[in-house]
């Protein structure tokens, strides 16, 4: 087996937040996760809002300073002082095609601007060469490269936002939601984009939506998350076709079919409740509060990530 | 003539903008029956919002409905008083929007703002419209409503404020519910709770169902009937089986070529090329045309008869009407 090219090792990503006039109380987005993703594969993340997929993704690549634990990349440590370097080689790719662009940047700009924190140029014209071969890639038109973000549609600009974070040639992107905001007809012009890219450069993605279709349909393996941790994490077809968490079964049957016939003959198993505020978690597995399986050591103590066969890993002591 | 509960005829709405007039809606028809779930879909900016403001008659100040005629049991709107009209939308049709949060008032409790809806739209006065407001919580699922009637807004979580926008549509027992994109902004466990809810109460209380989304997922589970959008018109319509299985209009089988197959998850998907159109300057003809891998000469020039598939199933589209031509099935 090849070594894995980007390893997490216990993450945590602890916030500090204001609780009345005394002190504060740290709440816990991300608490102890470990992953690997291997050179040239997509890990789909997947998990309800505020589950700190996000947090994942920003934490890994140093945007914020985790609260502990280790990211190997290459089998090197990312730390404060190297990640500047490292960043040539992990990228990320934002929600908000509309927010994450500056407007006011000329689409040759925001391309070019890992290029020039990086110096991966000599000369302008070799700069520019550049710059165009990127736009092709993605498929934007040369003569869009001196027009502004704010001319372009959705699509286009999640494009402008993928090339500028391909423009570093890196190894790793994280995915923060690449097509949540787009209309679907064009979310697949992206989806394909990503497949080709991956192809072509074998670059590996942690690939974070909330639309667990398109996320079975572009993984080779999926992290399940619940309340900062991962509860179950395995092989794509194996997740969908075989769960085992209790609430990866019930996040799976509520997720609409696009078929008549399949989802009038499915069940939803509905789960009561809401999701606990994660300032105030229930003890032991976070989960148990809405789960129809939890017993009293639920309570007790949090169950850890095991081994099912073929490496489907599960943290649950009733499953 | 037999009548329909909610009946759309040849429904024309502009916005008069300093840009320009925008014609978000040309020529929407269709009919509502009672207990009926008609499901809205179709690309982002194809009018189906405005669809539903225009049946609500609640369009923004630079919007009017500029042609066609909206029959409530037969009775035509545009005669509504503006006192008929308030009665309308309290009592026979209600509506539910996408975001919870901005459609609640943050500085009044939530049992209040339930009072209020429930005072205005019924004979409930007092001591019988708290409990109305309790017994409404309750329909929709929220635990310890004695409690939740004294909170605010802010303290529920988005499901629970859906729910609670639920319940005030309900308030008056309306024939017709109009959801538009009830679930988007909600997880896929909540969002399946909502639709569950809907369904329940679609049964229980025999109210037809408006459901606006753009999901294909939700509406395969939720619709008897779909109405696809496009450029503010209806390319396709029938019943979910035909919509799904024997598209007939480009864009819906477009559509449907885009989402992950999921008998066979590792195929690629087919985008349909090209962006959405500009509702400012809209084409001559067929308004997809310009999306279209098949588009003909006749598709620059005329906006497309809907033919006839089966009884089940009509469509806007040259192709299906040459198919029927060579085949000499159709006079055209
Ligand atoms: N900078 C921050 N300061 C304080 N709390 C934060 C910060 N960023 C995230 N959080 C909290 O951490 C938790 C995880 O958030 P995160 O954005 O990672 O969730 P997510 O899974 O990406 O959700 P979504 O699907 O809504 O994007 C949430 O409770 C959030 O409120
Ligand atoms: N107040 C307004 N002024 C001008 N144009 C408007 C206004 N409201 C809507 N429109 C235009 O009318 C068209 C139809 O809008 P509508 O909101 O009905 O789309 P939709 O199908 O509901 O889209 P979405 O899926 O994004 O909600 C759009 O082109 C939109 O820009
Ligand atoms: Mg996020
Ligand atoms: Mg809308």
């Amino acid at each position: 087996m090849s070594a894995p090219l980007v390893e997490v090792r216990n993450l945590k990503q602890y916030f500090p937040v204001k609780t009345g006039f005394f002190g504060t109380k740290p709440l816990k987005a991300v608490d102890d996760v470990s992953f690997y993703v291997n050179p040239g594969e997509t890990l789909g993340l997947v998990g309800e809002s505020g589950c700190g997929k996000t947090t994942v993704g920003r934490s890994l690549i140093h945007l914020y300073t985790p609260t502990s634990g280790e990211v190997y990349f290459n089998g090197e440590r990312v730390e404060k002082g190297n990640i500047k370097q490292m960043r040539r080689r992990m990228q990320m790719v934002f929600q908000d095609p509309y927010s994450s662009l500056d407007p006011r940047m000329t689409v040759e700009d925001i391309i070019g601007e890992p290029l020039d924190v990086h110096g991966l140029y000599k000369t302008k014209a070799e700069r520019r060469e550049r710059i165009l071969s990127l736009m092709e890639t993605v498929g934007l038109n040369a003569e869009h490269a001196r027009r502004y973000a704010h001319e372009f549609s959705g699509g286009q600009r999640q494009r402008i936002g993928i090339a500028r974070a391909l423009a570093a040639e890196p190894q790793f992107i994280v995915c923060d939601e690449p097509v949540s905001a787009l209309d679907v007809s064009i979310q697949a012009q992206v989806i394909n984009m990503f497949e080709e890219l991956q192809d072509k450069l074998g670059v590996a993605y942690l690939f974070i939506a909330h639309d667990l279709l398109v996320v079975h349909h572009i993984s080779d393996r999926i992290a399940v998350m619940y309340l900062g941790k991962i509860v179950e994490i395995a092989d794509a077809d194996d997740v969908n076709n075989n769960p085992m968490h209790p609430y990866t079964i019930s996040l799976l049957s509520a997720v609409p079919i696009p078929d008549p016939d399949i989802a009038r003959s499915r069940k939803r198993i509905l789960l009561e409740g809401d999701v606990p505020s994660p300032l105030n978690m229930p003890s032991g597995c976070a989960f148990r509060t809405r789960c129809r399986y939890a017993t009293e050591q639920c309570a007790q103590s949090c169950p850890s990530l095991t081994d099912r066969g073929n490496g489907h890993m599960v943290a649950c002591f009733n499953r | 003539m037999s009548e329909y509960l909610l009946d759309v005829q040849d429904l024309h709405t502009s916005f008069f903008t300093d840009a320009g007039e925008v014609q978000a809606v040309n020529g929407v028809s269709f009919h509502l029956d009672p207990g009926e779930i008609l499901g809205i879909v179709g690309e982002s900016g194809s009018g189906k919002s405005v669809t539903a403001y225009s049946i609500m008659q609640i369009l923004a100040d630079t919007g009017r409905i500029v042609g066609g005629r909206i029959l409530y049991k037969g009775d035509d709107l545009s005669k509504f008083s503006e006192k008929q009209m308030q009665k309308f939308r309290g009592k026979s049709c209600s509506i539910i929007f996408q975001d919870p949060m901005t459609s609640l008032n943050p500085v009044f409790t939530i049992g209040s703002q339930l009072k209020e809806a429930v005072v205005l739209h019924t004979d409930k006065r007092g001591k019988e419209a708290d409990e109305r407001v309790i017994e409404l919580l309750e329909l929709v699922g929220i635990n310890e409503p004695q409690k939740r009637v004294k909170q605010y807004p802010f303290e529920h979580s988005g499901g629970m404020r859906q729910r609670v926008m639920i319940a005030m549509a309900l308030a008056c027992e309306p024939d017709i519910l109009i959801a538009d994109e009830p679930t988007t902004a909600l997880d896929v466990t909540i969002q399946a709770q909502i639709l569950e809810l809907i369904q329940e109460l679609q049964l229980k209380l025999g109210m037809a169902v408006i459901l606006v989304t753009h999901d294909l997922g939700v509406i395969a589970s939720m619709c008897d009937n779909v109405v696809v959008m496009y450029g503010g018109r209806i390319c396709e319509r029938g019943t979910a089986s035909e919509i799904f299985y024997h598209p007939k209009h480009e864009y819906t089988k477009g559509l449907l070529r885009s989402i992950p197959n999921v008998n066979n998850m590792k195929e690629r998907l087919v985008p349909i090329a090209g962006t959405p159109i500009n509702m400012l300057n809209l084409p001559k003809g067929c308004s997809f045309c310009a999306r279209c891998d098949n588009a003909m000469k006749i598709c620059l020039d005329r906006v497309p008869e809907e033919l006839e598939i089966n009884e089940n199933h009509k469509a806007s589209c040259w192709m299906n009407v040459k198919q029927a031509f060579e085949e000499g099935g159709a006079a055209v």
